[in-house]
């Protein structure tokens, strides 16, 4: 296949709303959503505060297999309220993996796989956000006790706030060059430290100490993939066949604590120090 | 008067008493292995460090050091009570103003670190542990997400300065494109926005809401009653059960319960 | 934020319901459904206060000279210009023609 008629041959995940995302990974036919549209369990604050809802509450939960494995996927739709968190979107994740471990207790293998583009909690929602994102958490240490959770963070929201948390326990990650992972919006960090500290409309900046190429070359996730649904079907798969991890990223703390210990934090830091530190010195 | 609370430090002192320091931890982190009554504990608090190698976390933020050092410090509670019948409880005592925001935190993974704290405190709840989140001043965002949110109970003193929140207001009121007034008229009349404690009661999240008398620096009943209130938490806990069931069930927080009946019936 | 119905004459009901859209800026989800025969309802809500008589133009002008399907739909707009929404809409009638 020549290069171009390759291009033509790529199809974009990025471009795919949520449901489309969770169509796409699964194995055809199998897709059955769960609380679909039409069953309208949207948020009960949105509208009080003037905010439009979405049918969905921007989450799509649905099931079916990948590769003949059973899996559960929680998708979050970026483009509504920025991916925000409410309580029924936060429910849908949190109760969906806990019956995804209920599944496992039962001897039923089901998997999960989160689409994560999300700016966290939804501010609107706030702490019932913030609850329903320590449940997901909870729920995702509990799962992983049996089965393999892969998180995908494929742009263009990136993925932020409790979610990037959320995103830290998962078992594997894969994220895009548009991925952006990172527990602090842009804005808030500039408004909370300033412009000096961290520049919001300094694009290239912020992509070269969040973004998916750079996360990767940390090790901080663990596969770094061209945005073609085709191959990010495939690495995922990939994924849930490893079975769980020997070593959960999130279970190392005496290794970052190592790690921490060899920076120099005086100087403001260069991305290239995160990759060396991290590691190790590359040629 | 600091610029940074006390509470967490005052509170820590106060109930862990003559407990034995746990060390070869980050300075900005207080742990030490107590007895509450007959049950063995460790009690965990996030306290400032003006010294802070991280200058963005020295205001008692939990920052890279904070959250894998709370990740280690729950660690060696797992392993080293694996296998044993009487498991040491975890008291996590919160007062974080926030997590750390800056540029070597985000470069770093401060994600990342606050998961591991996430992580251990998880586990050691599936491990048996009876792990109770105190709140005694702030337990804002990411940094209650990594300490103390992963509890089976938890308990807030009622006091004006006990508050949870998923962000400051000046940050709130930036990215909802609102006036910090125009936030907090709003948050008065929608109990998730609020900043205060009886709006955050009425969540249904907390096991207990306790009044003492001096918050700042407690006196020797007010330490008794917060003992008495542990201790019942824990018993409540050995009863009940190690998930998070019991945080549903309120009405402020009935599509918590009413989305994991449909997804159960559909599943 | 406001919330607006519309009623129009209609034929018969379609077989199958379609969602096309989503809740963001500048776009609008479209939820369709099979209506009571006769009967066209159309419910907006839409985060563009005001806007009763512009919807009002949109949807008779695409239902003039012809007499839709049944159905009932519902709206939920942030702020879709006019062409944006006859394009969704378009685009559901499509969908919902090929079940």
């Amino acid at each position: 296949m020549t290069d171009s008629a390759a291009l033509l041959n790529k199809h974009s995940f990025i471009e795919l709303g949520a449901r489309q995302r969770a169509k796409a990974l699964l194995d055809a036919g199998t897709f059955r959503e769960l609380l679909d549209p039409f069953q309208r369990i949207m948020s009960p604050w949105l509208a009080r505060q003037g905010v439009v809802p979405q049918a969905d509450d921007g989450v799509v939960i649905a099931k079916g297999s990948l590769d003949g494995l059973p899996v559960v996927i929680a998708a979050i739709e970026g483009a509504f309220q920025g991916g925000s968190l409410g309580e029924v979107g936060g429910a849908k994740i949190a109760g969906a993996l806990e019956l995804a471990a209920e599944d496992n207790r039962n001897g039923i293998p089901t998997r999960a796989v989160l689409l994560l583009e999300t700016g966290g909690v939804r501010l609107q929602e706030a702490n019932l956000g913030l609850a329903a994102i320590a449940d997901i958490h909870a729920a995702i240490v509990e799962l992983r006790q049996y089965q393999p959770v892969v998180g995908v963070v494929a742009g263009s929201v990136g993925c932020f706030g409790g979610m990037s948390i959320a995103a830290g326990l998962c078992s594997y990650l894969l994220v895009t060059q548009e991925a952006r992972l990172g527990l602090n919006g842009p804005q808030v960090i500039e408004q909370e430290a300033g412009l000096d500290e961290y520049d919001s409309r300094d694009r290239p900046f912020i992509w070269s100490l969040t973004g998916g190429e750079q996360r990767f070359a940390s090790g901080l996730v663990d596969r770094y993939v061209a945005d073609d649904v085709a191959q990010i079907r495939q690495q995922v798969g990939e994924l849930l066949q490893q079975g769980l991890p020997t070593q959960q990223r999130s279970a190392q703390a005496d290794l970052y604590l190592q790690r921490l210990a060899r920076l120099d934090a005086e100087p403001q830091i260069e991305p290239a120090t995160v990759r060396d530190l991290y590691q190790g010195e590359r040629s | 008067m600091s610029s940074y609370s006390l509470r967490g430090l005052h509170w820590f002192d106060a109930l862990s008493g003559d407990a034995k320091p746990v060390y070869g931890l980050p300075a900005s982190l207080k742990v030490a292995d107590g007895f509450l009554g007959e049950q063995p504990a460790r009690f965990l608090a996030v306290v400032a460090d003006p010294a802070n190698r991280f200058a963005r976390a020295r205001n008692g933020e939990v920052g890279l050091l904070e959250g894998w050092g709370l990740a280690k410090a729950v660690d060696e509670v797992i392993t080293a009570d694996q296998g044993k019948s009487e498991k040491r409880a975890l008291i996590a005592i919160v007062d974080v103003p926030s997590q750390a925001y800056g540029r070597r935190e985000e470069a770093l993974g401060i994600h990342q670190a606050l998961a591991g704290a996430a992580d251990s405190y998880a586990r050691a709840r599936l491990a048996g542990h009876a792990v109770i989140g105190l709140l005694v001043g702030k337990a804002m965002s990411g940094a209650f997400l990594a300490h103390g949110y992963q509890a089976n109970r938890l308990i807030a003193l009622r006091d004006p300065g006990v508050m949870v929140h998923a962000m400051g207001k000046a940050s709130a009121a930036r990215v909802t494109l609102r006036s910090v007034e125009e936030l907090e008229t709003l948050a008065a009349s929608v109990p998730p926005m609020a900043y205060d404690i009886d709006s955050y009661a009425s969540l249904g999240l907390l096991w207990e809401t306790l009044s003492v008398e001096q918050i700042e620096q407690p006196t020797a009943s007010d330490v008794n009653r917060v003992t008495e209130c542990l201790t019942q938490a824990i018993g409540d806990v050995a009863e009940k059960g190690r998930d998070l069931s019991s945080r549903l069930g309120a009405s402020n927080r009935a599509a918590s319960s009413h989305v994991r009946q449909l997804l159960r019936e559909q599943w | 934020m406001e919330t607006l119905s519309f009623e129009f004459p209609a034929g018969q009901p379609p077989r199958g319901r379609t969602l096309v859209g989503c809740v963001g800026s500048g776009d609008l989800e479209v939820l369709i459904q099979p209506g009571q025969p006769g009967k066209l309802t159309i419910t907006v809500q839409t985060s563009v206060n005001g806007s009763e008589q512009r919807w009002q133009h949109l949807f008779a002008r695409m239902f003039d000279g012809q007499t839709p399907s049944a159905m009932d739909i519902d709206i939920h707009d942030f702020g879709a210009t006019p062409g944006v929404v006859r394009l969704r809409l378009e685009q559901g009638f499509e969908e919902i023609g090929h079940d």
